[in-house]
């Protein structure tokens, strides 16, 4: 059985967890570039507290959930995704944050501009789009290592 | 001197508020299905329709690939909610230029899957689970993310 299968209400569930996700993203701005890089100008600190906010759920909901449930509320296993610190790790994250520094976008925003109109971020979209097909098409095969 | 208006000029309730709302986005991801929502890769797992190359063949893109899909979507109708919602169906627009957006995307995105998360998976995914290695990703990221809008403000 696969713990990523899809059916109708996990896909609603799904559904509703991404609008949340592009819902909050609107509200705290995160969706103009302006804001992201005047965070990262040190002019205005409001991005911590939308990571902070964000990050401290998330927290609560990894820890928390799995002590009190055997599973999830819609079946399936309580999945993790062990991050690696490796030169993969610590290259490509110094490259998004050039990236990131540059444009004042990063995935999430560049998909919730679909959503906000923001005609000029789906050059960021587009780019996000190309990036990541210029990664997957250079990227050794895992089988291969 | 550092007081509210001076480290949050424009306010601070909405980024509060929106960063829970994100939080419980992904709270009620884990909570209903127990998948953890990044957001970064889609951008890998979606060209796995597209690319038989054994890179996007690998099993964790092939069998997150559709709900991650849906998950995205949910991203694009949550805002749009937002803008018939709260913002009069004004379409939003940046002053940003488009050479940087499309740049800046492009290495985004390739930086994004070769350190297998952005500021979502990474930022509140991995922070959220504990994780050190995406600690020392966002301290990275933060930090080349400071060093290039600064240099782009001095150029």
């Amino acid at each position: 059985m696969n713990a990523n299968a899809l059916n109708l209400p996990k896909a609603l569930a799904t559904l509703l967890a991404g609008a949340l996700f592009g819902f909050g993203l609107s509200l705290a701005t995160m969706t103009q570039p302006e804001v992201v890089l005047g965070f990262l100008q040190f002019k205005d600190w409001g991005l911590m507290l939308v990571m902070g906010g964000a990050a401290g759920l998330a927290m609560l909901a990894y820890k928390g959930f799995p002590r009190c449930l055997a599973r999830p509320l819609l079946g399936g296993q309580f999945l993790t995704q062990p991050a690696q610190w490796n030169r993969q790790t610590i290259i490509g994250s110094a490259i998004f944050g050039i990236g990131w520094g540059l444009s004042g976008v990063c995935p999430g925003p560049a998909l919730a501009a679909l959503g906000t109109g923001n005609t000029d971020v789906l050059w960021a979209l587009g780019g996000t789009v190309l990036g990541a097909l210029a990664h997957a098409l250079t990227a050794k095969d895992p089988t291969q290592d | 001197m550092f007081t509210i208006e001076t480290l949050f000029p424009l306010g601070w309730q909405h980024y509060l508020l929106g960063g829970l709302t994100i939080g419980a986005g992904v709270a009620l991801l884990y909570l209903l299905n127990g998948w953890v929502g990044g957001m970064s890769t889609v951008f890998s797992s979606s060209w796995s329709f597209v690319f038989k190359r054994p890179f996007l063949q690998q099993d964790r893109f092939l069998s997150s690939r559709q709900w991650r899909l849906v998950y995205a979507t949910g991203v694009v109708l949550g805002a749009l909610v937002w803008r018939f919602a709260l913002a009069d169906g004004q379409a939003q627009h940046t002053t940003v230029p488009h050479w940087q957006l499309l740049v800046g995307g492009f290495l985004a995105g390739y930086g994004a899957r070769l350190g297998n998360g952005c500021t979502s998976g990474h930022g509140i995914c991995g922070l959220g689970s504990l994780q050190l290695p995406s600690l020392g990703a966002v301290l990275t990221f933060m930090g080349t993310a400071f060093l290039t809008a600064n240099l782009m403000r001095l150029l």
